[in-house]
């Protein structure tokens, strides 16, 4: 099942290589042009835009980023989930070394690009994508320096995210337990899909090599410790973890234990697939009243706790795409017509708990239309909002105790924070 | 930390290349690493600076890392094109693999494992010794994927220098990560090698699952994926392993977690305790569910494995079909393999939801996922017999919408549901025939015909009805034509009146005098015949009780559905397609870019949909003729009416496959379990079609015929196909006899050429193949030194065109010129310009097309610029494509 990709391409929005590198010799720079006649050929047939395609004997995997796409080509039949994610971590090195990754930045550092591209992957084998650490050791012109580098231990270590040595006057932790609501409601109003995806987002700023604990109100943990439940534990669904979390010693007694690299990354995932009453519920009625006239009226209600809000509240209503001359009221908030979004967005900096607002609005049509009209495309309304200090799942950090040699003190800061993700409501 | 490197693609107005070289000698160390910048940022927008070579190599000692990277990028580039001059590089290349500095010393092995240039490989050895056992795992871990990299140029200077022995070492080394490589190296190796090389023992196995534990993400993905090859001996050593790897399943990364669940479903197949498989199905399914949250590349790539997960185990996600539901944002190809998985996990329990959601799908935009829509409620119906009326009411709202491209899409498959469900929905044909008029396409048309001639009897306007359809049958597509006739044929039979006799007149005139479609004439004279001989014999044939038809369209065949399980994670589980259908593995030494001949072929296969909605779709009526006749007797009769047999050409049938394998055209995933080769060739002046059918279907297949589509050339059988019954596992090669008709095909000259096979057990296959022009060039084509130049002079330039053969290659002249001789391209002269060879050669083509041809070749090196002169240029990209086939 030995797979390596041939080469890796980095091409323009019209498909001319901005730069390639070849890995085994087995492809040429033709590939590029292959592709992307491959691509736009199939154009508007939805199965051509798979991120996998074939032509005369290559498999093409790309993924497209600003207006940059990166592309390997293989003969093989290699990994294609770990490529397809390969591509998405050199997107984030090179983010980490140029701030953004687009045409002009990839030639502004055409040098480094090579370099960095000779070092995670080799002979089509993905290597090592810790930007952190690439940079310690490729660095661009300003940092540049004349003594030559050596490889840190990290690279190769156990622990490849983190280099010994970090130094930090004050030492620090930032724990966000950020939650976002993914909700489907149907027209019916009824709710055909929802989960809460969380994530506990770490920045670390901690000298050495921190060992790190981080206790859960986890009622799996809780109940094999036969601890008495006091207040409220929770099931996880699916956990995912950093690397650096120790999986082995979590499938066995589920204590999270970790060495956490330097400075911001995602400590660990998960997913929660019990219903949940959707906290904020949006209920549009249209009405058509002549030809050339139609209005909507939509009711905005937040459905949790009184003693939270929700903050940045912003409400996407589509509109028809040839409506005209609005006219719209608000009992709390803004509303501004979106017309290259064809919606109507409305905006609630600030809305409580147990609250109801409204909105009426007022367009206009053409008064012709024409004969064979073909389906307008149905979008959903779609809500943005955030509830500082609230989570859906419930989820507490019960503690995160940090041991590292040199024996300083440190305590975590952590905040809660609950957002809406997917949060669609299809009209009727 | 913005650079501005882009200063370095702006060119010096003239005399760029001297300028360089100039920079590159100077005496200042910036100047010179400047300069190297100037030379990669010319050679990254494809200018040819191989011209520098020796200047930039002489910048290669240097203590400056970048500037040492950026020659050795330089060098992996023009190697190749400069090989005698390569040998420059070696000195500094060994010193460095010796620098005190690991970061140097891993870089310069390597750099040297990238150049193939036989040269460098002998003194790579040395170095990449020393480095396999080096005490930095950097440079270790860079040694062994070298081992692979060598292997790949030269197997035996790996076997003999025994670097296998050390490769197999380092599984044990104590750095994860040098593990991991190792690992790579020699599951790449063993891939291409069939000595045991990389065989995994008890002992190996438990030391790979310890460095799990502890390498990067990227060598957990290579650890997995060569362990998944690993049979356990029982169930407790496959409950054991299982146990190591689920943790995995919990790791952020993707990869990790598909690879892991390949390696523990591949494990399960040991394990007899139900408990434990109820217990295992319990714990991927969560995982499988969160990598529909990941990047939407890798939510298809995972939904195309689910696909497979799910006929193999529909439990696991048997009670999550909701997070299968569209969401508005998903790209198009990710809402396609959702609707595909959810026609699988639909059942009688969540069908009314799943019905809500096909019908919200329904009315989107995109007209192709509308129709897969439309197409899945059609699906669900003959699945779920107990939903099957739901789903009917909802295709008849949907219909009532009226939006055309649904309607179509509506009928097409409640003519399936009819089939499925005989005698019980007819009640809705009214509503049907309200949309008659609307009909514009030739499945949709083709299915309401079958419907109303299939229930003639039950609808008292079918005469009317049909007759609508009559008067434009001869403008009809083929399908429509078909349906017509067979309708047609049934309305007779149903209701023997003067209506219908009449009808059937026209129809068979029609169907016989007056088309050039063999299938729809061979059809007609069939029903012809039975219905003047014995008109009851023909009410048995084309009345039959039809036999039921299921939803198995996308089911795969058990044994490829483990095969691509064993793939999970792969492009081969992407594809749905076993590795062996489009591994193109070309050996590096020689490059082949554009080895159109070798692997065109499979792509037939390929560009088709993944999902095989349409292929699955009975044909109606086709259906019901084969069940009535005697499979053997139709040849006969063909041969009878249509006179056919004193056109049977004598094939030499037995003779035995010469030259290369050919290529395969039709892969047998694809057929299944047909695979047919074949390739145009030329012999003794005749034009043949070399084929080799092989049978790895369970049945045996007989009844073989072949069509060709009109091409540019005319090119058609002589005669039909002389294959005789296949058993299955059998195979067997045919030379078929080609002529060049009149019968062209109109628009630009194109080299495809389209075939038809068919056979009476399967569906027909439609495959492309090639034209190369040189199957014409004619054995006289040899042209005397005077006439060329004359000819040469007399077409104007206007009729001249160049192009370069990137990939073309001459290694020794005169083995070129016999070749090309033996492909019917006569040498005529050569002359000798700078180190550059001039060949001139001539070729004739039956019509008397004349091709002047002169060749610019430098021996050895890549790239060759050909040049012709022909009174027919539109044959211009013909003849370079056949050029660039023969010189690869």
């Amino acid at each position: 099942m030995a797979g390596a990709v041939s080469a890796i391409f980095l091409l323009d929005i019209k498909g001319r290589i901005l730069i390639w590198r070849d890995y085994r010799g087995d492809v040429s720079s033709v590939q590029a042009e292959r592709f992307f006649t491959k691509f736009i050929e199939k154009e508007g047939d939805p199965d051509s835009q798979n991120p996998v395609l074939y032509d005369n004997g290559v498999s093409y995997m790309f993924i497209q980023h600003s207006n940059v796409f990166l592309m390997t080509a293989t003969r093989q039949n290699c990994n294609a989930s770990s490529i397809l994610l390969f591509l998405h971590r050199i997107v984030d090195v090179f983010k980490h070394y140029f701030q953004e990754l687009e045409e002009e930045s990839l030639r502004d550092n055409f040098v480094v690009v090579y370099e960095l591209l000779d070092e995670v992957m080799d002979f089509g084998y993905p290597q090592y994508t810790e930007a952190k650490i690439l940079s310690e050791f490729i660095k661009t012109d300003a940092y540049r320096m004349e003594v030559a580098q050596r490889p840190p231990m990290a690279v190769t270590n156990a622990v490849s995210w983190r280099s010994e040595g970090v130094r930090y006057k004050k030492n620090e932790v930032f724990l966000d337990v950020v939650e976002s609501v993914n909700i489907l409601v149907n027209s019916n109003g009824q709710i055909i899909r929802s989960d809460v995806v969380g994530a506990l987002k770490m920045r670390t700023y901690l000298s050495g090599m921190p060992e790190c604990k981080l206790g859960l109100n986890d009622k799996v943990l809780l109940e094999a410790q036969g601890r008495a439940t006091k207040g409220k534990s929770i099931d996880l669904d699916d956990i995912k973890f950093h690397q650096c979390v120790r999986l082995a010693r979590f499938e066995n007694d589920r204590t999270i234990s970790f060495i956490p690299p330097d400075g911001s990354f995602d400590l660990m995932t998960y997913r929660l697939s019990t219903q949940v009453k959707p906290l904020i519920w949006v209920e549009a009625q249209i009405e058509r009243h002549s030809r050339s006239r139609i209005e909507i009226m939509v009711k905005a209600r937040s459905q949790f706790k009184e003693r939270s809000t929700a903050t940045n509240v912003e409400i996407e209503l589509p509109v028809l795409s040839d409506a005209t001359n609005p006219n719209v009221r608000t009992s709390m908030g803004s509303a501004a017509y979106v017309p290259e979004n064809d919606a109507l967005v409305w905006k609630i900096k600030s809305f409580p708990g147990g609250k109801e607002y409204m909105l009426r609005a007022e367009f206009s049509l053409p008064s012709i239309t024409a004969e064979e009209a073909t389906p307008e495309k149905k979008a959903p309304i779609r809500v943005k909002f955030e509830i500082p200090y609230f989570t859906v799942s419930g989820i507490q950090v019960r503690y995160l105790k940090i041991i590292e040699k040199s024996g300083y003190q440190s305590l975590p800061w952590v905040r809660y924070i609950t957002t809406a993700g997917e949060y669609e409501l299809r009209l009727i | 930390m913005s650079g501005h490197d882009s200063k370095y693609f702006s060119t010096t107005k003239k005399g760029e290349i001297p300028e360089l070289k100039e920079e590159l000698n100077s005496q200042y160390k910036d100047k010179r690493k400047d300069a190297v910048k100037k030379v990669i940022a010319a050679m990254t927008v494809g200018k040819d600076v191989s011209s520098l070579f020796t200047d930039v190599v002489n910048c290669m000692q240097t203590e400056n890392l970048e500037l040492k990277k950026l020659v050795y990028l330089y060098l992996i580039n023009y190697a190749k094109s400069q090989p005698d001059l390569a040998i420059l590089a070696v000195n500094t290349f060994v010193k460095d693999s010796q620098d005190p500095n690991p970061l140097i010393r891993a870089l310069a092995v390597r750099t040297m494992g990238c150049i193939r240039v036989d040269k460098i490989t002998e003194y790579l050895c040395d170095p990449l010794e020393r480095c396999l056992k080096d005490d930095d795992p950097y440079v270790r871990k860079t040694a062994s994927i070298c081992v692979a990299k060598l292997y790949d140029i030269n197997a035996e200077l790996v076997e003999d220098r025994g670097f296998l022995d050390t490769l197999k070492d380092l599984i044990s080394d104590n750095n994860p990560m040098v593990v991991a490589n190792a690992v790579a190296a020699l599951a790449e190796i063993q891939e291409n090698s069939k000595m045991p090389i990389f065989e995994i023992t008890n002992n190996t196995l438990s030391k790979l699952l310890a460095a799990l534990n502890e390498c990067t993400e990227w060598g957990q993905v290579f650890i997995l994926d060569a362990l998944s090859k690993y049979k356990a001996e029982d169930a407790r050593e496959a409950e054991n392993i299982v146990e190591r790897v689920t943790p995995r399943l919990q790791h952020a990364n993707c990869a990790v977690v598909l690879s892991a669940v390949k390696m523990i479903l591949q494990q399960m197949e040991l394990i007899t305790s139900t408990d434990m498989i109820r217990n295992l199905c319990k714990k991927m399914a969560p995982p499988l569910v969160t990598l529909l949250s990941a990047e939407s590349e890798i939510q298809y790539v995972a939904l195309r494995n689910i696909n497979l997960i799910v006929q193999k185990r529909p439990t696991i996600l048997a009670h999550e079909i909701k997070v299968f539901f569209c969401k508005y944002n998903d790209p198009i190809y990710v809402k396609m393999e959702k609707l595909e998985i959810m026609i699988k996990l639909a059942s009688d329990r969540n069908i009314d939801q799943v019905l809500l959601e096909f019908k919200e799908y329904a009315t989107e935009v995109d007209v192709d996922f509308v129709r897969k829509a439309v197409r899945a409620i059609g699906r669900c119906a003959i699945k779920l017999e107990r939903a099957a009326e739901r789903c009917i009411s909802v295709l008849l709202e949907l219909i009532k919408i009226k939006v055309n491209y649904v309607v179509q899409e509506a009928i097409i498959v409640i003519k399936d549901i009819f089939r499925r469900y005989p005698n019980t929905y007819e009640s809705i044909i009214a509503t049907l025939c309200e949309s008659l008029d609307t009909l514009d396409e030739p499945e949709a048309k083709a299915s309401m015909i079958w419907i109303i001639g299939e229930y003639a009897e039950r609808i008292d306007n079918a005469d009317e009805l049909l007759e609508s359809f009559l008067e434009s049958f001869p403008e009809e597509p083929a399908l429509v034509q078909l349906q017509l006739l067979t309708a047609t044929v049934k309305l007779f039979l149903k209701k023997p009146t003067e209506g219908p006799q009449q009808m059937i007149q026209v129809v068979l005139n029609n169907a016989t005098v007056e088309t050039d479609n063999p299938d729809l004439r061979d059809r007609a004279y069939i029903y012809w015949r039975l219905l003047s001989t014995d008109p009851e014999a023909a009410k048995d044939v084309v009345l039959a009780e039809k036999p039921v038809i299921s939803d198995d369209c996308d089911q795969l065949d058990s044994s490829l559905l483990n095969d691509l399980l064993a793939n999970i994670a792969t492009i081969s589980s992407v594809y749905h397609k076993r590795p062996d259908a489009f591994v193109s593995r070309v050996k590096a030494s020689v490059p082949k870019p554009d080895s159109d001949d070798i692997t065109e072929g499979s792509e037939a296969g390929y560009s088709e949909s993944p999902s095989h909605v349409t292929e699955a779709t009975p044909v109606p009526g086709s259906s019901s003729l084969s069940s009535g006749t005697q499979p053997a007797l139709v040849p006969d009769l063909l041969g009878d009416l249509i006179g056919l047999d004193n056109a049977i050409v004598p094939v030499d049938q037995t003779s035995p496959p010469s030259g290369p394998p050919l290529p395969v055209l039709l892969p047998s995933s694809s057929g299944q379990g047909l695979q047919i080769s074949a390739q145009l060739t030329r012999r003794d002046g005749q034009i043949f079609y070399n084929i080799l059918f092989e049978n790895n279907s369970d049945n045996s297949l007989d009844g073989f015929m072949i069509q060709f589509n009109k091409n540019t050339f005319g090119i058609a059988a002589a005669g039909p196909l002389q294959v005789s019954q296949l058993q299955p596992g059998s195979s067997t090669t045919t030379l078929l006899l080609m002529v060049i008709s009149q019968n062209l095909s109109a628009g630009p000259p194109s080299s495809v050429l389209q075939v038809a096979v068919k056979n009476n057990q399967q569906p027909v296959w439609y495959f492309q193949d090639k034209i190369p022009l040189h199957v014409f060039f004619l054995e006289d084509g040899r042209m005397e030194r005077g006439v060329f130049l004359e000819t040469w002079k007399s077409l104007p330039d206007a009729n001249e065109i160049t192009k370069d053969l990137p990939s073309a290659i001459v290694r020794n002249l005169d083995a070129t010129i016999d070749h090309l001789a033996s492909s019917n391209i006569f040498f005529i002269a050569k002359r000798k310009n700078a180190n550059k060879d001039l060949l001139y050669l001539s070729a004739k083509t039956p019509k008397n097309t004349i091709f002047l041809v002169e060749l610019t070749v430098l021996v050895g090196t890549p790239g060759i610029r050909c040049a012709i002169k022909t009174p027919s240029p539109e044959m211009a990209l013909l003849f370079f494509e056949t050029m660039e086939t023969l010189l690869n």
